[in-house]
């Protein structure tokens, strides 16, 4: 076959048949013999004492095993710890014990788990479990928090978590600048539950034999989980491995490791049986994290032309009630760092506060604290353009980071790589026609139609990390990646990597890279990951670092492989490497093309090793490790045009345009997808997701009944177009794309529902804009009659 | 999410289901599309010793016409109910309700039945029923009886069923010439429910309102009758305003509760706007 340009080609997904046909193996899909299944028996109160665990009944029901509570696995698991201690900012780390000991700190907490032949009897028998509780008064609130004589871990003063601030410029000096404007407003970010597909599972096999310990889990990082799970089941890494298979989405949700993934592995060696949990929809609602939840008060001191001289902001962020893996790190460093966004903003000043609440943990929710300082952000240039009656798109313009200035650094101190921001915002004002839909709403306007136009301009960090800076702000470990690329006898090629794609499509564009360098046809690549026993070392797919990261450390494997077989190319064809020129999968002598040898028939050479250059070892395979040397920037623009019903207050959006800039683009159709699904997510936080608990902590939003969830049908056709700026970061010049529609539609939307807004006076609502609250706010604009 | 154990029989006739009710008095249920009973029983909010599955009962399906009715067996699915062609021309108020329930497997597993005699306050075919005046058949072991929809609802999730009795089948009085319709519903964003669903009939003659009936559901505990709008209406020319001015009146001593996404309050004027909108829709067909 000839090899054509796979780089930059819409491949179809190759992931995509198993996981429609239904025939992709997730961790529930995993059977073994003589398995059985766990249930875990959950706390209904938000905050209590524990006073007596009565298991009799439960052990003696139909098909059980075994019931046991935190004093049975006193010594054997151990607390969960925290993966992400941010310093200097008086972090407190309070133990997360698997198993509910004294207290139970959330509705859903886990008290005790019972394992039994089938699922149906585990779960039945959970239901015997007699907890018998002294209900105490609950943390619900988070800005009741700081004040409540309730403390969800006694230790923890004021159940505050963490005071982190950054600052850069001076803040004050700028707002006292003679004519600067000081713009004020409150936002509230609001709780999300992040509804993967696949709820979390965790299947483990103990064999007695080896002693070898293996955990199938639905996790986004399995060898983060082994490092961790060593730790916290005090078990010799050597001797676990942790296998992600399938995995159902995750969107930062199986990224923390969890207590039931521990209790589950430790049964198996206890029982020295295969135990398998699966968590059901309203378990997955309760117990496995929620994102965002934050409150903040923001500041931006603008010039009367429009020069944004100071951003200052106050947040108060909840974590529910246990510190989640990598939670610390999410309202601080994801977010205070981020909040200068595409703009030259010389004084920021940022300060958060984190508080225990008696609710779920919060932690990485797709974007990770990027959402929410974009959506600060760029609500605050909006509210700064209507205070002084600027266009929204003018007041971006002007404060926009010109291209000729990169690198470029921000006043919290990040160095952005590269970027021509301006150009993404023309795109997208030309694609949606700006002066056009603008006298659109103006004559809307005149026929009592309410239409608003939003934007959103934003750079995102992501791709992380350099280790070394990710180390300094407490990361306990690298983020590097991995790679292997094989070549096999016959010429196929096998690809291990270290990054856990869990529906992003990496099996497919990581195929296409090698597929691209190697000269091979793209079907003879197998892209294999989420098995710690197949590779050296992976930090997981999260942060829209995939394919910067694990993506080069792939195509510098690669390189490998074709340095190799160049050199026995050369050898077998008795001429010198310099006078070889590779070319469609084939090396030739140069300026005599029929003298040459593909690169299969130099993989067979490698392994048959008859013929190899003096002191080269057989085979044919290379292996990178790749720390990159800094972040990748993607940014791009958003714009939107929604319709509100005035006697309603629900919101319809007309017109959906996304310019985004990820630099070189692997394949057109999974970046299509990507900024599909995050703009999807992104738009449902501003219009109808919102996780809510009544005053006793309990979860009113406990089902899909009851939490919006978006479908396809509520969505106009989606505008995606793109700039190109390749990252000097890494040689393939490739950007993470996971998240940014997440991080651009949010304020997108709402900015553009306050633009309908703004003929009544209307200058912010907080998310989510149900109609009611939509309405209310008309009605009360119109002076009350409705 | 995993139901409590119970037990699973196929009934082959309604005469066999409501011997095996009679048999297992309050704790056994019927199983008919199961997008209601199951929900329940999978949260345990619902115990029942044992299902009894309709789904072989042929005698409780097809659509058919018999003297000005139409005839529709309580197992019809809502995706049935919706795209026959019989239901789209005789009334078509109730195909357009059925479209706009749920999702496309909602529809294609719900039924008409089971809708019914669940009575959910959100549901949407109570507040067409309501409005076409239809009849329910049910039979118990006193045999067959026939319960008028403004009998039915009795409050949350409470119908005129008796415990041992089965829905057969709905008796919908054909539509009109010179009719018009509508069901307009403004989705529940989670469950896709009604937050509130209005339908309407009016006949018009001459311009004139002859007859009027609107329906409401998703307000309060139970689908009802807009009696106040609907006599407002009869004997008035249907212009904006008029429609308008009687739709004012909907809210007007209309129960409603409050919940996550819709306080009474909201619901209550949503009440107006939707039964205006609907009104207005089904005045443009009854000019054809
Ligand atoms: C995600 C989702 C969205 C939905 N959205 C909507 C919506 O927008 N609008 C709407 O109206 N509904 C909605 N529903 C409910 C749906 O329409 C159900 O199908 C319907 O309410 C119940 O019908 P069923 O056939 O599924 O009944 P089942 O769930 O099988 O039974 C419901 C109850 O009725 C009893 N029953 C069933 N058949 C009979 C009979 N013939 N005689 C006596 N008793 C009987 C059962 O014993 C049970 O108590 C939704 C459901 C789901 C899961």
């Amino acid at each position: 076959m000839a090899v054509t340009q796979v780089f930059g080609a819409r491949v179809r997904r190759r992931e995509d048949p198993r996981l429609i046909r239904g025939t992709a193996t997730y961790t529930d899909d995993v059977t073994l013999p003589g398995l059985c299944y766990a249930a875990f028996v959950r706390s209904p109160h938000a905050h209590a004492r524990i006073l007596r665990v009565d298991t009799s009944r439960a052990r003696s029901a139909p098909g059980v095993l075994g019931v046991f509570t935190a004093q049975d696995l006193e010594g054997k698991v151990n607390s969960i710890p925290c993966g992400w201690q941010v310093p200097n900012c008086d972090l407190k780390t309070p133990p997360h014990p698997p198993l509910a000991r004294d207290k139970v700190r959330f509705v859903g907490d886990a008290v005790a788990v019972v394992v039994a032949e089938s699922r149906a009897q585990a779960y039945d028998a959970a239901e015997l479990v007699e907890v018998d509780y002294e209900v105490l008064p609950a943390v619900v609130d988070t800005e009741a928090a700081l004040q409540s004589a309730t403390l969800v871990h006694d230790d923890v003063p004021q159940n505050r978590v963490l005071l982190w601030s950054v600052k850069g410029g001076d803040f004050e000096a700028a707002a006292r600048e003679p004519g600067v404007r000081v713009v004020r407003q409150r936002l509230v970010n609001q709780r999300l539950i992040p509804n993967a597909m696949e709820t979390r599972a965790a299947t483990a096999q103990y064999n007695p034999g080896t002693g070898e310990l293996t955990l199938w889990v639905t996790s986004q990082n399995p060898h983060i989980a082994r490092v961790i799970l060593s730790g916290v089941l005090s078990f010799p890494e050597h001797k676990l491995r942790v296998i992600a298979p399938e995995v159902g989405g995750g969107f930062g949700s199986k990224i923390p490791v969890y207590p039931e993934e521990a209790v589950v592995a430790h049964l198996a060696t206890r029982l020295a049986r295969p135990v398998k949990w699966a968590e059901t929809r309203r378990e997955n609602y309760l117990s496995t994290i929620h994102g965002r939840d934050h409150i903040t008060d923001a500041e931006i001191a603008v010039r009367p032309d429009g020069t944004v001289v100071g951003l200052r902001v106050r947040t108060l962020a909840n974590f529910g009630a246990y510190l989640s893996t990598a939670a610390p790190a999410i309202p601080t460093i994801l977010y205070g760092l981020v909040l200068s966004g595409p703009y030259r903003i010389p004084n920021i000043d940022c300060e958060v506060t984190g508080v225990f609440t008696n609710t779920t943990p919060t932690d990485a929710y797709r974007g990770a604290g990027r959402p929410e300082a974009t959506y600060v952000l760029e609500r605050m240039m909006d509210l700064a353009a209507r205070e002084l009656g600027m266009d929204p798109a003018e007041i971006r313009r002007r404060n926009l980071i010109p291209k000729d200035q990169f690198p470029y650094t921000v006043a919290t101190g990040i160095t952005y790589d590269s970027g021509d921001y301006a150009r993404a915002l023309d795109r997208a004002l030309e694609i949606l026609d700006y002066p056009k839909v603008r006298a659109e709403q103006a004559a809307a306007r005149q026929q009592g139609r309410y239409l608003g136009i939003g934007l959103s301009t934003y750079v995102e960090i992501c791709g992380a990390g350099p280790s070394k800076v990710v180390g300094a702000t407490g990361f306990a470990g690298g983020l590097w990646e991995s790679a292997v690329v094989r070549f096999s006898p016959t010429g196929k090629v096998t690809v291990f990597t270290g990054t856990s794609p869990h529906g992003q499509g990496e099996e497919t564009t990581f195929a296409q890279i090698v597929s691209q360098e190697l000269g091979v046809p793209l079907d003879d690549v197998e892209v294999l990951h989420g098995d710690t026993d197949s590779i050296l070392m992976g930090w997981g797919t999260y942060g829209s670092r995939t394919t910067p990261v694990g993506g080069t450390a792939v195509y510098l494997a690669a390189q490998k492989v074709k340095e190799k077989a160049q050199r026995i190319a050369a050898h077998q064809l008795e001429v010198s490497v310099d006078d070889l020129v590779f070319e469609n999968g084939r090396f030739h002598v140069r300026g005599a093309p029929d003298r040459g040898m593909t690169i299969q028939e130099v993989a067979l050479q490698a392994y048959l090793a008859w013929n190899l250059p003096e002191g080269m070892e057989p085979g044919l395979e290379g292996q990178a490790n790749w720390d990159p040397s800094n972040f990748v920037f993607p940014f791009g623009t958003h714009a939107c045009v929604v319709e509100v019903d005035p006697e309603t207050g629900q919101v319809r959006i007309l017109r959906y345009v996304a310019v985004d800039d990820c630099g070189r683009v692997i394949n057109p159709l999974i970046v299509d997808g990507q900024v599909h699904g995050g703009i999807v997510q992104g738009v449902a936080q501003a219009l109808w997701e919102a996780a809510r608990y009544d005053p006793a902590g309990n979860l009113l939003t406990g089902s899909m009944a009851d939490y919006a969830v978006p479908k396809a049908s509520w969505l106009p056709h989606l505008e995606c177009d793109r700039t190109e700026t390749p990252t000097p970061v890494n040689p393939l010049g490739v950007k993470g794309v996971g998240e940014t529609g997440t991080i651009a539609a949010t304020p997108c939307v709402v900015n553009a529902v306050m633009d309908a807004l703004s003929p009544l006076g209307i200058r912010h609502l907080d998310m989510p804009l149900w109609p009611e609250r939509v309405w209310q706010a008309i009605r009360q604009a119109k002076g009350g009659a409705a | 999410m995993i139901p409590a154990t119970f037990e699973y029989v196929r009934a082959r006739s309604v005469r066999e289901a409501i011997s095996l009710l009679q048999q297992h008095g309050g704790r056994a249920k019927l199983l008919a599309g199961g997008h209601s009973l199951l929900p329940l029983m999978k949260l345990r909010l619902s115990q029942p010793e044992m299902l009894i599955d309709l789904g072989p009962v042929d005698e409780l399906r097809g659509i058919r016409e018999e003297g000005g009715s139409l005839v529709i067996g309580a197992l019809t699915t809502h995706d049935e109910v919706a795209n026959s062609p019989l239901v789209r021309e005789r009334v078509p108020l109730l195909a357009e309700c059925a479209s706009q329930i749920g999702d496309v497997q909602v529809r294609n597993r719900g039924t008409i039945g089971g809708n019914l005699a669940h009575a959910d306050p959100a549901a949407d075919y109570p507040a067409a029923v309501l409005a076409l005046e239809a009849q329910m058949e049910c039979e118990g072991p006193a045999g067959i009886r026939t319960v008028p929809a403004s009998q039915w609802f009795v409050d949350l999730l409470t119908t005129a069923l008796g415990p041992d009795e089965v829905l057969c089948r709905l008796r919908v009085p054909v539509q009109t010439l010179g009719q018009g319709w509508s069901y307009t519903k403004l989705p529940h964003p989670a469950s896709g429910y009604s937050l509130l669903g209005v339908a309407c009939l009016v006949t018009v003659d001459g311009g004139v309102c002859r007859d009027a009936r609107v329906a409401v559901t998703g307000a309060g505990p139970k689908a009802v009758r807009l009696a106040k709008v609907e006599q407002a209406l009869v004997g008035g020319r249907l212009d904006e305003a008029a429609v308008a001015e009687a739709a004012r009146l909907a809210s007007d001593g209309l129960e409603a509760t409050d919940d996550l996404y819709a306080s009474a309050e909201y619901k209550r004027h949503l009440a107006v706007v939707y039964t205006k909108r609907a009104l207005l829709r089904a005045v443009e067909r009854a000019r054809g």
